[in-house]
């Protein structure tokens, strides 16, 4: 079977280790026994000692928002109500195929991180939540597999998620294992106290499943080994534009983002930029890339975040503008189109980016009202929606309109850098 | 007693909101459209006064898209 990574590159195309999820060897531990003889089997521990672990380790969720795995677990052991859990591995990033390489080359740890939080919870329902590039007949069969070894005490149920951007956030999730559509919901009450039908539900990213589970073995003092004070541990990146090995590396929170290229190969040309956090993330020059380390507090006054660990590098060449227009128009398209201010406002700010990115001659004729009237369109859709969508949106068009300040100077003015037709920046299949 | 002040705050469900615009109507001191007919409130927090336009606003909403939180 052949796991895609966007539409043509293998997942297993690259992958580099500098920590404990892929390493010492990227090979598959598909077959129980290879996960097995890898890890050796999970500690029997009561539930109140996951959460102990959760706590010490610093653990905190790989999804994105980067929220610590124990405050989840203490707000769904606090609320009403038999807990059910939830092993997300929607990744409806297209730039991200990490949670993808997880789940098809260790999904032993991700399921029994999935055990261990059912049991701190006491739930009495599992759901694996997978991408829909993944075949849940072999999940299913992996699940069988561990239910007769006697691994999985909690019986887990495989979802796929619909193949959509916002799949994966987390009211969307609750609402299609809800029986809904897979659509974001108002924020009120949380999902930790009523989710999937009603019912206390943690919803935790299958990479801080696997980390927990591997916690679980080497204890939390290995955990924060690695890594900073702040944020211990080391995370999976999904590296892909102008670097000579795109592909999936693993590294410690802290690491330079310099280093994080070079583990994919480093630069495969000059590179004018890199998109940290994928399309709702943030543009960096190389400068601020070169000086930053891969930590939240270090990356906060960029006003960017590791993220969900997606780094894109742009090459130099490549119009940065047509490319945020092509990826921005897909984001309009993936609006749920619940919320007013984003079915209505990304489509308009996608159609004005569009037309300065593809504007013939001297339309503009230098004047900035063109870019004036995308921020004001901006400032219409952030924090007017039940998701981030719109937010994550705009932190992606406004970061690269400062990065990109001189292109779009070149544009206003009737010009173009682009001197290839290469694109740089992954979008999904259409549908 | 407790010391510190809560601030009540109108609350937009998005996901429930179809820019009928009665809030701006009731509450126009708080409240008013965009150019898609969808409310936009720069200052959610509703000052005493306004208590009860706001919670006459709340029950007006055909799409009973507005609450008021306390946080």
């Amino acid at each position: 079977m052949t796991i895609l990574f966007g539409d043509d590159v293998q997942i297993d195309g690259a992958v580099a280790a500098r920590g404990a999820l892929m390493g010492p060897s990227p090979a598959s531990q598909r077959e129980l026994r290879t996960h097995l003889a890898t890890h050796g089997a999970v500690p029997a521990l009561g539930a109140h000692a996951v959460v102990r672990l959760a706590a010490d380790s610093g653990l905190a969720g790989h999804g994105g928002a980067g929220f610590p795995l124990h405050r989840k677990l203490e707000a769904v052991i606090a609320a009403r109500g038999r807990a059910i859990v939830v092993a997300n591995g929607a990744e409806g990033e297209p730039a991200s195929a990490k949670d993808r390489w997880l789940l098809s080359r260790r999904p032993h740890l991700v399921l029994d991180g999935l055990q261990l939080v059912a049991r701190a919870t006491n739930a009495t329902d599992a759901y694996l939540y997978l991408n829909h590039r993944l075949p849940v007949e072999t999940f299913s069969q992996v699940l069988d597999e561990r239910r007769r070894a006697g691994l999985d005490p909690v019986s887990v149920t495989v979802v796929a998620a619909p193949d959509a951007f916002i799949s994966g956030e987390e009211t969307a999730v609750v609402s299609h294992l809800s029986g809904a559509a897979a659509l974001p919901r108002f924020k009120s009450p949380r999902v930790t106290e009523r989710g999937v039908r009603g019912r206390p539900t943690l919803v935790s990213n299958v990479e801080t499943l696997a980390l927990l589970a591997l916690i679980a073995r080497r204890g939390a003092g290995w955990f924060r080994a690695s890594g900073t004070a702040d944020a211990p541990g080391t995370m999976l990146l999904t590296v892909g534009g102008a670097v000579r090995a795109p592909g999936i590396v693993e590294a410690p929170h802290g690491t330079p983002l310099a280093d994080v290229l070079d583990l994919a190969g480093g630069p495969s040309t000059h590179l004018q930029a890199v998109l940290l956090g994928g399309y709702h993330g943030t543009w960096l020059t190389t400068d601020e890339a070169a000086a930053a380390k891969l930590s939240r507090s270090d990356l906060a006054p960029l006003g960017a975040s590791p993220g969900a660990g997606v780094m894109v590098a742009l090459a130099r060449g490549t119009c940065a503008l047509v490319e945020m227009s092509r990826v921005m128009s897909y984001l309009a398209q993936e609006s749920a189109g619940q919320c007013g201010p984003c079915l209505n406002g990304l489509p308009r700010i996608a159609s004005q980016l569009k037309s300065i990115a593809f504007q013939g001659s001297t339309a503009f004729q230098g004047d900035r009202r063109a870019v004036d009237e995308l921020l004001r369109l901006g400032d219409l859709v952030v924090g007017r929606g039940a998701c981030h969508h719109p937010d994550g949106s705009m932190r992606f068009l406004r970061s690269g309109l400062r990065v990109f300040a001189t292109e779009v100077e070149l544009h206003l003015a009737g010009h173009c850098s682009r001197t290839s037709d290469d694109v740089a920046l992954p979008l999904a299949v259409t549908r | 007693m407790n010391a510190t002040k809560t601030t009540t705050r109108i609350v937009v469900d998005w996901t429930a909101c179809d820019g009928r615009g009665l809030c701006a109507e009731l509450l126009p001191e708080l409240v008013s459209r965009d150019e898609w007919g969808f409310p936009l409130i720069p200052d959610p927090a509703v000052p005493a006064a306004l208590r009860y336009h706001a919670e006459r606003a709340i029950a007006a909403c055909p799409r009973l898209a507005l609450r008021l939180s306390s946080a």
